[in-house]
C-alpha cells in the first residue's frame, strides 16, 4: 500500500501508474478493497474560522478529527456523515457520496461541499469551487467528485460548510403495525413544519424522528411531534437518544458478512419494495428507510447474487451501490453515460481512475 | 450568416409565430438584465415541446449554428445575450408542470415555468420552492439552473442546485440525458451537481425536478437601524457567533435607501447609515425561543432603532424595500452596474470600507446593498452613460470591486454568474491550469461551441458594451435584481 504524505508524491504516483485506486480510511470495503494507494497520511485540517461557518482539511483527514474540533465552537456537519466512529475520511465520505439520517433537514454531503483540490487522471493538481459560503463561478467539481468513487479525480483537499449545532436534541420512537403505515406516517412528518431533524423507519415496525434546537423549546415541540403521530410515542432524551443516531450512522444493525447496499427511492415506494423483498425470501434482511424514505439501506445476503437486485431495481426505477461486501459498484440503468464518458476523456484521459468496483 | 437550408429545417418544426426572422420581431430578444450588452440574434424559435428543442439542438449541431437557450432574459451578467447570427431558442412558452406531488415533496416542471409559480401551486399544501432570486415574478426556472441562481435565504438553504433533484436535458450534440431523479439521495457521480450552473454551455433543461420544502410556520422579521455601516457590520458577526441559524441576514447602507425609499416608500429612518435585516423562521415554539436572544444582541449591537414585522404585510414591506433597491437605483442615477463579488464573512468590513475608498477616490458613487449572512456584497456603480467615458470608469471601479473580492479569498459571482460580464475575470479567480481545465471539458462536452458560445470562459470576443438605463421589465417594475 503506496501512502503519499504530500499532493506531489500523490501526483508522482498517478503518473507512474497504470491504474489508481485510493482509499480513505477503509469503513467502506466494497468501494475500497484492493486499493494500492492510502490517503492516511494526507492528513489535518488546514484552515477552520468558526465565524465563517467554513472550514478547509486534507482529503484524508477522519471526520472524526473535524468533528471534535467543530463541536469546541459548538459547530457541526448538518449531513451527518456515517462511520465517523470507525474512521471514515473526509475524502471517502464525498467520494462514496454517503450522508447519514441527518441529511434530512438541511442536505446531503453535496450540499456542504464548497471547493476542494484534486489530482485528474494525468496526474495534475486542480482546484474547483471556492472557500467562501456562496459562490456561482465556473463549473461545479465540488459537486462532481460526490459519489464519484474516485473516477473523476483524487480528491486531496476539500472545504466544506458547517452551521452551528443545535443546542439539545429529543427522540421520538413510534410503533407501527405495517410499512403501508409506517411509509404513510414518514410522508405526513415529512410534510410538516415541525422541522425534523432525522425521520427513518425500521421495518417491520418503527418510525424514529429526531428534532434538535434550544432547549428552552424542546419539550413543546416534542409535544406538537406527538400531537401529529397522534398514536403512543416514547421521548428518548441524552445519552439513550444519542444512542440511537449513533447506531444508525455507523450501521451497527448491519451484519458484516452482507454486502450493504444504498437504495435510492421514495416513502411511496416503500410497501411495493417491501413486498418484493418478501417474494424472494428476503422479508427479515436487515433494513432501513432513512431520510423520510428517500434511501433505503438493505443488507444482501453474502449467498445471494445480484440477479434478483437488478430485477428490483427495475421496478423501481432506481440505482444502487454496494458499500460493504461485494464489489458490485452501481448497479441499475444509466442515462447519463455519455455525459460521464466525455467528462472522463478530460479527467481520466488514460483511464487510471476509472471504477472497476 | 445563417444558411436558408437550416431556417427551412426549422420551419417544418415551427409554424410561423414561433420561428422569428425579421428585424422587428427579434428587437425584444437583443439584450438579457445586464442590457449594456445588446446583440440581434440570427432567428428566434419558441418551442412548446422538449421534443421540439431536441429537434431544434440537433440541427444547430448538424448546421454549426449556435445558439443560446434562455427564459424570461432577466440575467444580471449578460449569461443569456444572443449570438449575433445565432440562433436564440425561448422557453417560455414551455411552462408547464408537468408532476407535482405533494405527498413526496416535489415538482417536475419544464425550464420556462416563472420561479415564483413552484410556490404557488404547493403553498395549498404547505410547501414552497426555497431559492428566491429577487427577479422571480419573472425569472424562469431553466435559467436559474443554467446560473445556478440564489436569493436571500442561501446561508440556511442554499442555492438552485441544492434544490433540484433531477433533470432531464439534452446536450449541445442533440444527445438526450437524465440526471439524478426524484429521490433526495442519489448514487454514482452527481453529474446533475455538474451540470447545475454550467451557463448553459452543457445544453439545455428540459425537465427538472425540484425538491419542495413545508413551509415555515413563522417568520420574525426585523429591521434594525445603525449610525454606520461598520456597527450593522458587526451585530451581523455577532448574530453569527451566537450559534442563531437566520433565514436571512441583509444589509443595505444610506445610498441604497435612499433609493428604496424614492421607490417604494420604506420610510427608512433618515439618519441611519445602514439598515439590517434579519429574519428567523420555523417552528412556532423555536422561533418564539430565538426571538428574545436575537433582540437582546440586537440590542447591544448600537441599533438605535428596530422596527419589527408584526404581520405578513409588514413582512412584505420589509423586503419590497430591499428587493427592490437594485431597480430603485434607477431613481437615483441614468445608470448603474451591479456587482455580485463575494467576500469571507469576516472581511466583509475591510470590503466595504474599501469599497468607499474606491468610491471616493474615483468620484463614482457607489450604494451597497448585500446578502451579509453569506459575504455577498451588491455594489451598486451609479453613473451617466450619456458623459463620455463615463460607462468605462464605472467599469473600472467594478473592475477593482472584482480584484478585491479575489484578493480577500473570495468569489467574483455570489449567484448571478459569470455571463459575458465576468469572464475577464475568471482567470484571476480560477488561474490558467484551471480555467483551461474547464475549457477542455467544455470542449469534450461541445467541440464545436454551440450551445451559448463565448459565456464564462475568457476565449471569443465579446460585444461590446453601451449605455442602456434600465431593463423594460424594471421600468415598469416588474421585476427587480438581486
Amino acid at each position: 500500500m503506496q501512502q503519499p504524505s504530500t499532493i506531489e508524491e500523490l501526483q508522482e504516483i498517478v503518473r507512474q501508474s497504470p491504474r489508481v485506486h485510493v482509499r480513505g480510511g477503509g469503513t467502506k470495503s466494497a468501494l475500497s478493497s484492493g486499493a494500492g494507494v492510502s490517503m492516511e497520511k494526507l492528513t489535518g485540517v488546514i484552515e477552520y474560522d468558526p465565524s465563517e461557518f467554513t472550514f478547509t482539511a486534507r482529503g484524508g483527514t477522519p471526520v472524526r478529527e473535524v468533528e471534535t474540533l467543530l463541536s469546541g465552537s459548538g459547530q457541526y456537519l448538518p449531513f451527518d456523515p456515517v462511520w465517523v466512529d470507525q474512521g471514515a475520511t473526509l475524502g471517502g465520505t464525498i467520494a462514496s457520496g454517503l450522508s447519514g439520517s441527518g441529511r434530512f433537514r438541511y442536505g446531503g454531503v453535496r450540499d456542504f461541499i464548497l471547493g476542494l483540490q484534486f489530482v485528474t487522471g494525468d496526474g495534475e493538481s486542480h482546484a474547483g469551487g471556492g472557500r467562501v459560503v456562496k459562490n456561482a463561478a465556473g463549473f461545479d467539481f465540488p459537486k462532481l467528485m460526490v459519489g464519484s468513487r474516485g473516477s473523476m479525480g483524487i480528491i486531496t483537499q476539500v472545504t466544506f460548510k458547517v452551521f452551528p449545532r443545535p443546542q439539545r436534541y429529543a427522540t421520538v420512537r413510534v410503533k407501527v403495525t405495517s410499512p403501508l403505515e409506517g411509509s404513510a406516517l414518514l410522508q405526513k412528518l415529512a410534510r410538516s413544519s415541525l422541522e425534523l431533524a432525522c425521520l427513518d423507519y425500521q421495518p417491520p415496525g418503527e418510525v424514529v424522528m429526531r428534532v434538535g434546537g434550544l432547549a428552552s423549546a424542546l419539550a413543546r415541540r416534542v409535544e406538537r411531534i406527538t400531537e401529529l403521530v397522534a398514536l403512543p410515542v416514547e421521548v428518548l432524551l441524552d445519552e439513550e437518544e444519542q444512542g440511537v443516531w449513533r447506531a444508525a450512522r455507523e450501521f451497527s444493525w448491519m451484519p458484516t458478512e452482507d454486502t450493504l447496499l444504498k437504495i435510492p427511492l421514495l416513502a411511496g415506494q416503500i410497501v411495493s419494495l417491501e413486498a418484493m423483498l418478501s417474494s424472494i425470501g428476503l422479508a427479515s434482511t436487515p433494513r432501513r428507510y432513512s431520510v423520510a424514505g428517500n434511501v433505503c439501506w438493505l443488507a444482501w445476503p453474502a449467498d445471494r447474487g445480484p440477479a434478483d437486485l437488478v430485477a428490483i431495481l427495475s421496478k423501481l426505477d432506481s440505482r444502487a451501490m454496494a458499500i460493504r461486501g461485494k464489489p458490485w459498484g452501481v448497479l441499475g440503468s444509466v442515462r447519463d453515460a455519455e455525459f460521464q464518458k466525455r467528462l472522463a476523456q478530460i479527467l481520466d484521459p488514460a483511464g487510471k481512475l476509472a471504477c472497476r468496483y | 450568416m445563417i444558411s436558408s437550408g437550416f431556417f427551412g429545417a426549422l420551419a417544418r418544426i415551427y409554424p410561423p409565430g414561433r420561428l422569428l426572422t425579421r428585424t422587428a420581431e427579434l428587437a425584444p430578444y437583443e439584450s438579457d438584465g445586464l442590457t449594456a450588452f445588446r446583440v440581434r440574434p440570427g432567428g428566434v424559435v419558441l418551442p412548446t415541446s422538449a421534443d421540439e428543442v431536441i429537434e431544434t439542438v440537433r440541427l444547430c449541431h448538424r448546421f454549426g449554428v449556435p445558439f443560446v437557450a434562455r427564459g424570461s432574459g432577466t440575467s444580471l451578467s449578460g449569461g443569456s445575450v444572443p449570438i449575433e447570427d445565432g440562433l436564440l431558442i425561448g422557453l417560455n412558452k414551455m411552462n408547464r408542470i408537468l408532476q407535482y406531488d405533494p405527498q413526496e415533496r416535489i415538482a417536475v416542471v419544464e425550464p420556462g415555468v416563472i420561479n415564483q409559480r413552484a410556490s404557488q401551486i404547493s403553498v395549498g399544501d404547505g410547501l414552497y420552492y426555497a431559492p428566491d432570486p429577487s427577479s422571480a415574478a419573472v425569472c424562469t426556472i431553466g435559467g436559474n439552473v443554467a446560473f445556478n441562481s440564489g436569493g436571500a435565504h442561501c446561508l440556511k438553504y442554499g442555492m438552485t442546485s441544492n434544490h433540484v433533484l433531477g433533470i432531464k436535458g439534452v446536450l449541445p450534440d442533440g444527445e438526450v440525458v437524465q440526471f439524478g431523479g426524484p429521490s433526495l439521495e442519489q448514487v454514482g457521480t452527481d453529474l446533475l451537481g455538474m451540470f447545475v450552473g454550467s451557463e448553459g454551455l452543457f445544453g439545455c433543461a428540459l425537465e427538472i425536478t425540484l425538491r419542495l420544502l413545508p413551509k415555515p410556520e413563522k417568520y420574525y422579521t426585523l429591521q434594525a437601524a445603525y449610525r454606520s455601516l461598520e456597527e450593522a457590520g458587526n451585530a451581523v458577526s455577532m448574530v453569527v457567533a451566537s450559534g442563531l441559524l437566520p433565514g436571512a441576514l441583509e444589509i443595505m447602507d444610506r445610498l441604497a435607501m435612499n433609493a428604496s425609499d424614492a421607490a417604494v416608500q420604506a420610510n427608512y429612518p433618515k439618519d441611519a447609515q445602514a439598515i439590517l435585516i434579519v429574519e428567523l423562521e420555523g417552528p412556532i415554539e423555536e422561533v418564539d425561543a430565538e426571538t428574545p436572544l436575537l433582540q437582546k444582541l440586537i440590542d447591544d449591537s448600537g441599533a438605535y432603532r428596530v422596527d419589527v414585522a408584526k404581520n405578513a404585510a409588514e413582512r412584505l414591506k420589509i423586503w419590497t424595500g430591499r428587493k427592490c433597491a437594485f431597480s430603485a437605483v434607477g431613481r437615483l442615477s441614468p445608470d448603474f452596474i451591479v456587482q455580485d463579488g463575494v467576500v469571507p464573512r469576516t472581511k466583509l468590513g475591510e470590503a466595504l470600507a474599501r469599497i468607499d475608498e474606491i468610491s471616493r477616490q474615483s468620484g463614482i458613487p457607489v450604494a451597497n446593498v448585500f446578502h451579509a449572512g453569506d459575504g455577498n456584497l451588491h455594489p451598486l456603480i451609479l453613473f451617466d452613460g450619456r458623459t463620455p467615458g463615463a460607462l468605462e470608469r464605472a467599469e473600472e471601479v467594478a473592475a477593482e470591486i472584482l480584484r478585491l473580492c479575489i484578493k480577500l479569498g473570495g468569489s467574483i459571482t455570489g449567484e448571478h454568474g459569470v455571463g459575458l460580464e465576468k469572464r475577464a475575470f475568471f482567470e484571476e479567480m480560477f488561474g490558467k491550469k484551471d480555467t483551461d481545465l474547464m475549457r477542455r471539458i467544455r470542449d469534450a462536452i461541445d467541440p464545436g461551441q454551440i450551445a451559448n458560445r463565448g459565456k464564462m470562459l475568457p476565449d471569443t470576443s465579446a460585444p461590446a458594451l453601451t449605455h442602456r438605463g434600465l431593463h423594460p421589465v424594471e421600468k415598469q417594475g416588474l421585476a427587480f435584481r438581486s
